[in-house]
């Protein structure tokens, strides 16, 4: 998962290293780092802002590290899902249990439809229908679109997934 | 100048196309150090024989007037056996199912130590390592560049002016039929049936489309790309295929939401060969539309490099075949 995270620093030397030396012992992808040098808070120390990738398992290890080493955390955002991906499906995609075939993506724990947008032009045709699908990273998001293809192609429904390139 | 003696086996567009543009493109072709001789045609039912070169032009004539390309009633076959010359000129039709008349003239002019040019998938996607075979035991050049995507640079590309790039991927359209009527659907919102009536009407479509929609044409250049490309001895039969008969202008309007483009593509990658229906964003190289076929290779040393052109007709066609006689024969 994708976490930002404002930190403040005492301004001493040294201070940033022992903010990012937890992240990146525990495994921490370090994102974007922007250390705001001119400011100072009211505290007197100064704010850094940082984004990283990280285990969800880890952040709370995180978070205890930095402040062993007297780093003030003063914001925590996570987001979980990070990977987007549209899919269309073609076929009759509500009579063959519309609600089984998103189950099979949100089951994973780490995939979810996150959006579906449906067009039934006329009884008895087939219907066609966009589906978002957000993942926790690039390789769920590609272990998700294929357990869709499995449950379309039992249901006789067209996958049309984007081209390689696009994950890439 | 040194002359080359050439058969062109098959008259039909391809056929004729080339006949034409050996007509009009004779001073070019000496000026690459060569002289074209055309020896022999044949279609399927007559021939046309001349030890010192057939006038062209009367062939041409002959086949629109009568039918025929002239008196004589050799087969293709006779003539490659019998008609002493370099190159034969490999342009009958397509058969998916056995490799045809095709396969049997490519391998008796291996066999002859003659070199071939065709157009012909058919026998490349049933039998490719045994033609290679049969053209390297005898010495003779093997050229096939308007196999896959017409006038589209991909066979030479890859093999010449993208030389020693580890090739990773491959992804494409390859057929232009799939992707006029997916871009006319989207453009007139209008359903696979209209737009595939409307293909036929302007001759994009064959009456009996199952060979270009179901995906099967597209399927043989990937297998002829694969064979080429990555040794990996595929036949037809091992490509995953879907066409694009169940695709609904819905699913198009709701693709271009999203900022997609629904496009017939084609891949092999890491020993699979697919090709199906899938989304490209729309400003993507390969997003493009009408009849055009499009190529994307991705390489180790150039990154990804992409070649379009025109897919289909007698003249593109053609011009591939000139192109891989040319670099045969050059002397420049």
């Amino acid at each position: 998962m994708r976490v930002s995270m404002d930190i403040e620093l005492k301004d001493t030397p040294g201070q940033l290293l022992c903010a990012l030396t937890p992240i990146s012992e525990l495994r921490g992808n370090l994102k974007s780092i922007v250390h705001h040098h001119e400011e100072r808070t009211p505290r007197g120390t100064i704010p850094v802002q940082l984004v990283f990738e990280a285990e969800p398992d880890n952040l709370d290890a995180i978070i205890e590290k930095l402040e062993e080493n007297g780093i003030g955390i003063s914001r925590v955002d996570e987001e979980r899902l990070i990977e987007e991906g549209a899919v269309i499906l073609i076929g009759h995609i509500v009579h063959t249990d519309i609600q089984d075939t998103i189950d099979s993506i949100d089951r994973t724990g780490y995939a979810e439809v996150v959006d579906i947008s449906l067009s039934m032009p006329h009884i008895n045709t087939t219907s066609s229908a966009s589906l978002k699908i957000c993942a926790v990273g690039i390789k769920e998001l590609h272990e998700a679109i294929s357990i869709l293809k499995d449950v379309a192609e039992k249901k006789d429904l067209l996958v049309v997934e984007p081209i390689r390139a696009e994950f890439s | 100048m040194k002359m080359i003696r050439a058969s062109i086996i098959g008259f039909g567009s391809v056929g004729q196309g080339a006949a034409q543009v050996f007509l009009q493109k004779k001073k070019e072709i000496q000026k690459k150090g060569f002289d074209l001789k055309v020896v022999a045609v044949a279609d399927s039912r007559s021939a046309a024989i001349d030890e010192k070169g057939l006038d062209l032009e009367m062939v041409l004539n002959s086949k629109k007037e009568n039918g025929r390309v002239g008196s004589e009633t050799l087969s293709g076959l006779e003539i490659i056996r019998n008609v002493e010359h370099e190159v034969v000129i490999e342009t009958t039709p397509t058969d998916i199912e056995t490799g045809g008349v095709g396969l049997e003239n490519m391998l008796t002019a291996f066999e002859k130590g003659m070199d071939v040019v065709t157009s012909n998938k058919g026998p490349l996607a049933l039998k490719y390592g045994e033609l290679a075979e049969a053209a390297q035991k005898n010495n003779a050049k093997f050229r096939f560049e308007a196999t896959v995507g017409g006038a589209m640079p991909a066979i030479n590309l890859i093999r010449d002016t993208i030389a020693g790039n580890s090739i990773i991927s491959i992804e494409g359209i390859l057929n232009g039929t799939c992707n006029y009527i997916l871009t006319r659907m989207m453009e007139e919102h209008a359903s696979y049936e209209q737009m595939l009536a409307e293909s036929q009407e302007l001759g994009i479509a064959e009456t009996d489309p199952t060979y270009d929609v179901e995906g099967i044409d597209a399927a043989c250049k990937l297998v002829i790309l694969a064979n080429y490309v990555f040794d990996m001895k595929a036949t037809y039969h091992d490509v995953d295929v879907k066409g694009i008969t169940s695709i609904t202008p819905e699913a198009l309007a709701l693709a271009q939401s999203e900022g997609y483009v629904i496009k017939q593509i084609g891949e092999v990658k890491d020993g699979l060969i697919q090709t199906s229906p899938r989304l490209v964003p729309e400003s993507h190289p390969l997003a493009v539309g009408g009849t055009l076929n499009v190529i994307s290779v991705q390489t180790d040393l150039a990154g990804t490099v992409t070649s379009t052109g025109r897919g289909a007709g007698s003249i593109e066609t053609a011009s591939a075949i000139l192109s891989d006689l040319i670099s045969i024969y050059r002397e420049d």
